[in-house]
């Protein structure tokens, strides 16, 4: 059922067009990024942080420390990026982030929704921090390390069964891309959350059909990915990963299963000029200056736009 | 010998610590947890014949405060799904312990089954503690060990028919050795089951006036017991490794590296698998055809003293557990069979 009050979506569609737009200057200041990945994922980040997860607040923005090294009997005050997600609580949702690739968007998230500092951005992919290109479980916003991409389903499993077992009413998010669909740890961690009835996992996918190569329908073959997800024991629904009111519908609804929602999106949502670039969408690169100039046409109309609103 | 020490062991050691579950991929009876699922149903998961799913959902059982004793074969964990053993167990120092079964040539099963290069591995891997069982002692003091490390713990675990070889009253400590025959000659370096067949060999040198000090080491990391460079430095005639592993990476390099960077020069002969796969045959087939048995211990031994003893395979075949004639036996073993 439909919220009565539309005021949500104006807010998380604020959101969506931050995440674009922070992600889009960033990219455009450092000559090159994942931009891509925010133009399909925005809504999604958008709607996780703004209406889904179920996070304790903060007092102020975080912002980001030096890295203090990694996990090891020698670095008992490891932190994780969890700690941008609020104070744990059994009542509270736990956000699992599986496609590291994707962290400029999820860092501008962050920003956008007041759990990151403006200025942590700046550290973005910079020696001796911690916001890194490819973030790792001390990068803002990460609770376990997933850049080899398909692991964190199989984390975030064993992390919800044993909030099971404890009687957490929160539940556990992940968000994947649909390249992860690949490896085949992906399919063991499906059939091995339906096998244990982890009812209280839940898997956002930005299914924007591009990976590393290309397209995904070049690389791979993820045809009828919905009935695979359903046939593996999951329940799934497949949306228009930018209409906030279907991703809502299919984010929240009750299942006794495992439930991945499958987002399918545009990859160049919001930068249509990317589509020339089309299938090499992963990482965005400036051909020439004046290509660079273009880009940045396109980002002043952006931000003029964004002032309009 | 004793009858599947591990099975009872753990059982009894898991009753009072609700902490521990354990997590299997089809190798539940072959891993010796049968009688343990029957008895603690609520706490046993089966993962499927998925491994690499396996190390994720343990790591993550482990981030919410259980400690999943992953049972398996030990090829399984570290070769089949090394990617998650390493980014989803090791890198975040997580209280999961990977019990692996089948080290090296314990298992007829062939090159699929043998663990021939793991200590290499997980000595290699970053937070990993690297423990490996020689008797049934060490089967049931093992659990203890590794329970008290404060992050991952890989253990080469024996199965089945175990010989005890050291008292119960001396259970297994981290990191350190344990000393079982002195001599000046030669120092001799074993794990796991060529422990064993070190002792054979200790008694048939000291019948021919060669004095060997025997350390047997069940944790090939940390490995820092000062009584491994000691021992190095007294051998004045050379140093015998014997590892049911290939010689590379394993216990053999591991003293390697302590000689150089002590600056000892001591010399050193590796016994174990010469940087080849295995096949599938017997334990003892297996032993002869590739070097790890005792007789091989004593060529190793011939080799550094530059002389043949005249020792040959009968004069080895004497249960070290049950022989209290050796004049250089240790204490515990020759004390083994009264208990």
């Amino acid at each position: 059922m439909a919220d009565p009050s539309p005021a949500w979506q104006d807010g998380t569609r604020a959101v969506a067009a931050g995440i674009r737009r922070r992600v889009f200057e960033h990219v455009l200041a450092n000559g090159e990024g994942y931009l891509s990945q925010a133009c399909s994922a925005a809504e999604l980040l958008a709607i996780l942080y703004t209406r889904v997860l179920r996070l304790a607040p903060l007092d102020a923005p975080i912002r980001p420390g030096p890295f203090q090294g990694v996990p090891g009997p020698a670095n008992p005050g490891y932190q994780t990026g969890a700690v941008y997600h609020g104070a744990k609580g059994p009542d509270l949702d736990r956000f699992i982030f599986s496609p590291a690739q994707y962290a400029l968007p999820l860092y501008a998230a962050l920003i956008e929704v007041g759990r990151l500092a403006p200025e942590g951005l700046d550290d973005f992919n910079r020696d001796g921090g911690t916001v890194e290109m490819i973030g790792a479980e001390h990068s803002p916003g990460i609770e376990t390390t997933t850049g080899s991409l398909a692991q964190a389903l199989s984390q975030a499993s064993g992390i919800a069964l044993a909030r099971k077992r404890r009687g957490d009413t929160g539940l556990v998010w992940v968000m994947m891309s649909d390249g992860e669909f690949e490896e085949g740890q992906t399919w063991e961690a499906i059939a091995n959350a339906a096998f244990h009835e982890i009812d209280n996992l839940r898997v956002i996918v930005d299914a924007n059909g591009q990976q590393c190569d290309g397209r995904v329908s070049s690389v791979g073959n993820l045809e009828h990915l919905a009935h695979r997800i359903y046939a593996f024991g999951a329940s799934c629904d497949e949306v228009d990963g930018h209409d906030l009111d279907a991703l809502d519908r299919a984010m929240t609804r009750p299942s006794t299963r495992p439930h991945v929602v499958l987002a399918r999106t545009d990859p160049t949502r919001g930068v249509p000029l990317l589509a020339e670039k089309a299938p090499l969408l992963h990482t965005l690169r400036f051909a020439s200056p004046a290509e660079r100039d273009r880009y940045q046409a396109a980002f002043d109309a952006m931000t003029r736009e964004a002032v309009l609103r | 010998m004793v009858a599947r020490p591990h099975v009872e062991n753990f059982i009894a050691w898991a009753a009072d610590k609700p902490e521990v579950v354990v997590v299997t991929a089809d190798l539940t009876n072959s891993s010796e947890v049968g009688r343990w699922r029957d008895t603690y149903p609520d706490r046993y998961f089966s993962a499927g014949m998925a491994e690499q799913n396996m190390l994720g959902f343990a790591s993550g059982l482990a981030r919410e405060g259980y400690t999943p004793f992953i049972h398996t074969f030990a090829v399984f964990l570290y070769r089949r799904a090394y990617d998650q053993l390493a980014m989803s167990i090791a890198y975040p120092n997580l209280r999961v312990r990977l019990i692996g079964f089948l080290p090296g040539i314990m298992t007829p099963g062939g090159v699929t089954h043998q663990a021939i290069e793991d200590v290499a591995i997980l000595r290699a891997t970053p937070n990993m503690t690297v423990l490996e069982t020689g008797d049934a002692t060490e089967v049931e003091s093992v659990l203890d060990v590794a329970q008290a490390v404060n992050g991952p713990v890989y253990v080469r675990m024996l199965r089945g028919s175990v010989p005890r070889l050291f008292p119960r009253s001396e259970p297994m400590r981290l990191d350190r050795v344990r000393v079982l025959a002195e001599g000046p000659d030669l120092a001799l370096v074993t794990s796991g089951i060529e422990t064993e067949e070190g002792m054979r060999a200790v008694h048939a040198l000291a019948r021919r006036g060669v004095g060997v000090r025997h350390l047997h080491v069940s944790t090939h990391k940390p490995f820092d017991d000062p009584e491994i460079l000691e021992t190095l430095a007294a051998a004045r005639k050379g140093v015998v490794t014997a590892e049911n592993h290939t010689v590379v990476g394993g216990l053999g390099s591991a003293i390697a590296e302590k000689i150089a960077e002590a600056g000892l020069g001591r010399r050193l002969v590796r016994v174990g698998l010469q940087d080849t796969y295995a096949h599938g045959a017997s334990r003892e087939h297996l032993a002869r055809e590739y070097g790890l048995d005792a007789l091989a211990i004593v060529r190793a031994a011939e080799r550094l003293l530059g002389e043949p003893l005249g020792i040959e395979a009968e004069d080895l075949a004497d249960d070290p557990a049950a022989d209290d004639a050796g004049p250089a036996a240790a204490p515990s073993a020759r004390n083994a069979d009264s208990l």
